[in-house]
């Protein structure tokens, strides 16, 4: 059971990421061309009903499943990488259309060639890892 | 029956989003999908060499059953749950797709001439995916966060750092569609 209800978690994520055509290369240029309003709703709903179950656990002080308390950490109040990484993520998201979770849902779906995808995904996140102590944060 | 064939509307979508960010929260955890790059990194053995992924990634080992149930989730979905009814974009989008030589969707997610099996021949078309794929690493992990980290998770919990990265993300997503995207096809 422990490990069963993340894998729980994902699966429906799995569907409704794909059955709501988040994933879909197509859907990402469409709300870049500001075409349909579906990913907007998508993402809007999400943050909304985020919003209040947040609320709702912050205002009744909510223990988590193992009875601790639940701490949501804070970002960190950085500027330069919010700016730099935001637009450096938005081109390959634009480009690609595909974010992180998409990416691995795509391959588990059999869509080969995102494999690629994720291999650049990857060198990226190591081109992070070498270059960060260089890097504006 | 057919409900679940036909696309999702986006208001159960983004009530669904929403509520897997909510359990993991419950289960004492938070919803953001690329952590997983940064341990997959840090797992081989990259650790000794760069600090960011000297960390224990074992930790995270529930966030890699979240991506495997994902990706189960995706075959079911396309396998099982599809019908030619699906992806119907807006036909302006349809047309400008077309410009560029871009296939319409006919009920598919990906396009074939950037998913398409004929990519693995060419060497420009594997290009534009690593490259995309580095930028979205490269991206994400400098904003500390992608579309589940910031844009779902952070905004829901009112973090204006958050904020400041989708407002990136946007930026960079409309430099590439507008711009860069027909230069490129």
């Amino acid at each position: 059971m422990n490990t069963l209800k993340y894998f729980l978690v994902g699966f429906l994520f799995g569907i409704v990421l794909t059955k709501s055509e988040a994933v879909s290369w197509y859907r990402i240029y469409e709300m870049f061309q500001f075409q349909s309003f579906h990913m907007y709703g998508i993402i809007g709903v999400a943050v909304a009903t985020g919003i209040i179950g947040i609320q709702i656990i912050k205002r009744k002080n909510i223990k988590d499943i193992d009875g601790f308390p639940i701490e949501i950490q804070e970002k960190p109040r950085d500027n330069a990488r919010y700016w730099i990484g935001g637009i450096s993520f938005g081109l390959g998201w634009a480009l690609v259309g595909s974010c992180p979770g998409p990416i691995f849902i795509l391959i588990g779906a059999g869509f080969m060639p995102v494999v690629i995808v994720l291999i650049g995904a990857l060198i990226g996140t190591v081109i992070y890892g070498a270059l960060k102590s260089k890097l504006p944060h | 029956m057919s409900v679940i064939y036909q696309t999702w509307p986006w208001y159960v979508a983004g009530f669904l989003i929403g509520m897997v960010m909510l359990s993991l929260i419950y289960f004492g955890k938070n919803f953001g999908m690329s952590t997983n790059l940064q341990s997959l990194c840090s797992m081989t053995g990259l650790g000794k060499r760069i600090e960011y992924f000297d960390f224990d990634w074992k930790a995270n080992r529930w966030n890699f059953v979240v991506v495997l149930g994902a990706m189960a989730g995706g075959f079911v979905a396309v396998h099982f749950m599809s019908d030619p009814t699906n992806v119907a974009i807006n036909p302006k989008t349809i047309e400008l797709l077309s410009q560029m030589g871009i296939d319409a969707p006919n009920g598919q997610l990906m396009p074939q001439a950037l998913f398409g099996e004929q990519i693995w021949e060419s060497p420009k078309s594997i290009l534009i995916l690593l490259g995309g794929g580095i930028l979205i690493g490269f991206g994400t992990r400098y904003a500390g966060g992608c579309t589940s980290g910031h844009a779902i998770s952070g905004l829901s919990n009112l973090q204006l750092p958050s904020l400041k990265a989708v407002i990136g993300f946007f930026i960079g997503g409309l430099i590439m569609a507008h711009f860069l995207l027909p230069l490129l096809f």
